[in-house]
């Protein structure tokens, strides 16, 4: 496991990587994604897990996005994310609308390593008919049940915001264990922390159920209040008045620049990071 | 005490809908993203039925979910969760709901979100109730532009249950699965079957006689302006705060 500097660790991701992030609730690596924008990102396909939130939208805003897989792009309370809105009216990405429940089960189909997976419910809904990659087949243990198979998703990269991480790589995301889920899935996995402790954090009995062992973590970079203006479990809320803040001035191609360049792009901002 | 507020008179209408005595017991109710108003209404119904489960998707704190954003789909598909709330960019007359958008797929005219968990939620639940506060004729349409999920689905297709109402900013319809139709059961005070048909734009019946829809008891009153409003306080502050700001002041002070 390596610890790196955050510009350092965006500069990982290559052009036209498949990268996998949580929403706004969820541990969102939103530190990340200024860090990747800062370092000229370009082609990323990113899949929502299940959903998409700030960093999505902030990434295609700064043109860094070629594709998003994802049962929802929103603000949640602070409304319509702007830019995907922009993005997709103008068919400038290519988007892979889904079901939540379908984002969860491709990645558990690849964590467990199995090419599908089938679930319940969909039937009906357009999202199979532009998805064809989803399929429909008999329950082979029923006749006369139609059921849907989804093909297993193995995303280039997981990235994530969590708490804290040891030397070894373990990293704690508390009840988050859909971050779990999206480790096991990634071919690798990147997390940012609020800090680094001393010791395994799988020694610990209280804190080993909320770990993701370091086998599947490659790199970590200290980012504080990493998932700013999300929130962090109990460590801080999420900034709703930032929220509103970007959705104000993420409605407008000039006020989002004035976003990118106040937020992301200037010194401070980086070096807050 | 009176002087109810447009906010608790849709609560109120949505929780008899859940306590309704015609309808399988809702003995677990979950609530997606961004919905406070049937939370609200789960809220009181559980401070007036005792043993109903609520569990709020973004509860900020004790949050039930403690395997993960997907254990709200996996409850659901084990059949753990009785009732769920749903809403959409658009709603038809066969009870379709459309959350991707319009125009050239997906949504080169309007965009909505996405289909958020709907397109399983919506037949995975026994108990589903429509809510869209805007009623209006660009949400309700005659036939939804994409389907994210559909109101009714053909035999033989595994399916739990149906939408039961659809609750809206002017009226409560219910809907018949068997018909694939709604019918208007109550009016809000301030609006008339009239209204509410020249903002409506897909077909449906009206029941006769028809209603207006009934104000919160003093009793449920008081339940929302204080259990209720507490319940609310840590997971939909703006709501709460805009709504019950003297039981916020009455908690701080």
């Amino acid at each position: 496991m390596r610890i790196l500097e955050l510009d350092r660790l965006a500069r990982e991701i290559p052009a036209g990587a498949m990268v996998a992030i949580p929403p706004d609730n969820s541990a969102t690596c939103a530190a990340f994604a200024r860090a990747l924008i800062r370092q000229g990102a370009r082609g990323l396909r990113l899949v929502g897990v299940p959903v998409s939130g700030y960093a999505t939208d902030l990434l295609i805003g700064a043109g860094c996005v070629e594709e998003v897989q994802s049962s929802a792009v929103s603000l949640d309370e602070a409304g319509s994310a702007p830019c995907f809105t922009r993005a997709i009216k103008a068919g400038r990405i290519r988007m892979l609308d889904a079901t939540c429940p379908a984002m969860h089960a491709m990645l558990e189909a690849a964590g467990k390593g199995i090419p599908f997976i089938p679930i319940r419910g969909i039937l009906g809904s357009d999202l199979l008919t532009h998805r064809p990659d989803w399929r429909v087949i008999d329950n082979p243990f029923e006749k006369g049940d139609p059921i849907v198979i989804l093909p297993a998703l193995a995303p280039d990269f997981a990235v994530f915001h969590a708490a804290a991480a040891d030397r070894e790589g373990n990293v704690w995301v508390g009840r988050h264990r859909e971050l779990a889920a999206m480790a096991h899935a990634a071919q690798r996995t990147f997390a940012t922390v609020e800090r680094i402790v001393e010791g395994n954090l799988t020694e610990d009995e209280r804190m080993a159920p909320g770990v993701i062992s370091g086998v599947y973590i490659e790199a970590v970079a200290v980012a504080e209040r990493g998932a700013w203006p999300g929130g962090l479990l109990d460590e801080y809320p999420d900034d709703a008045e930032h929220f509103l803040e970007y959705a104000r001035l993420a409605r407008s191609e000039e006020g989002f620049h004035a976003y990118l360049a106040r937020h992301v792009m200037a010194p401070a901002a980086a070096a807050a990071e | 005490m009176k002087d109810v507020l447009s906010e608790e008179r849709l609560i109120g209408a949505i929780t008899r809908l859940i306590l309704d005595p015609q309808k399988r017991r809702a003995r677990h109710v979950a609530i997606g993203a961004a919905s406070p108003i049937p939370a609200a209404a789960s809220y009181l119904a559980r401070e007036i039925a005792g043993d109903v489960r609520v569990s709020v998707l973004n509860q900020r704190r004790g949050n039930p979910f403690t395997n993960g954003t997907g254990e709200l789909f996996d409850l659901t598909a084990e059949g753990r969760i009785d009732l769920f709330f749903l809403g959409g960019g658009e709603i038809d007359g066969a009870g379709n709901i459309n959350l991707i958008g319009t125009g050239e797929w997906p949504g080169s005219a309007v965009r909505f979100p996405g289909s958020f968990g709907s397109a399983f939620m919506y037949m995975m639940v026994p108990r589903v109730i429509l809510y869209r506060f805007e009623h209006s004729l660009r949400v309700l349409v005659p036939k939804v532009a994409y389907v994210s999920a559909p109101g009714t689905s053909p035999a033989g297709v595994f399916r739990r249950g149906h939408a039961e109402a659809l609750v809206t900013g002017k009226a409560v319809f219910s809907f018949s699965p068997e018909r694939a139709r709604f019918t208007l059961v109550s009016v809000h005070p301030g609006e008339s079957a009239e209204s509410v048909r020249a903002a409506t734009g897909f077909d449906y019946d009206v029941a006769e006689p028809l209603a207006e829809t009934a104000d919160p008891s003093s009793e449920w009153l008081s339940l929302l302006r204080g259990p209720v409003a507490a319940a609310m306080a840590p997971t939909y502050p703006t709501f709460a705060q805009l709504v019950w700001p003297a039981a916020e002041l009455a908690r701080s002070a």
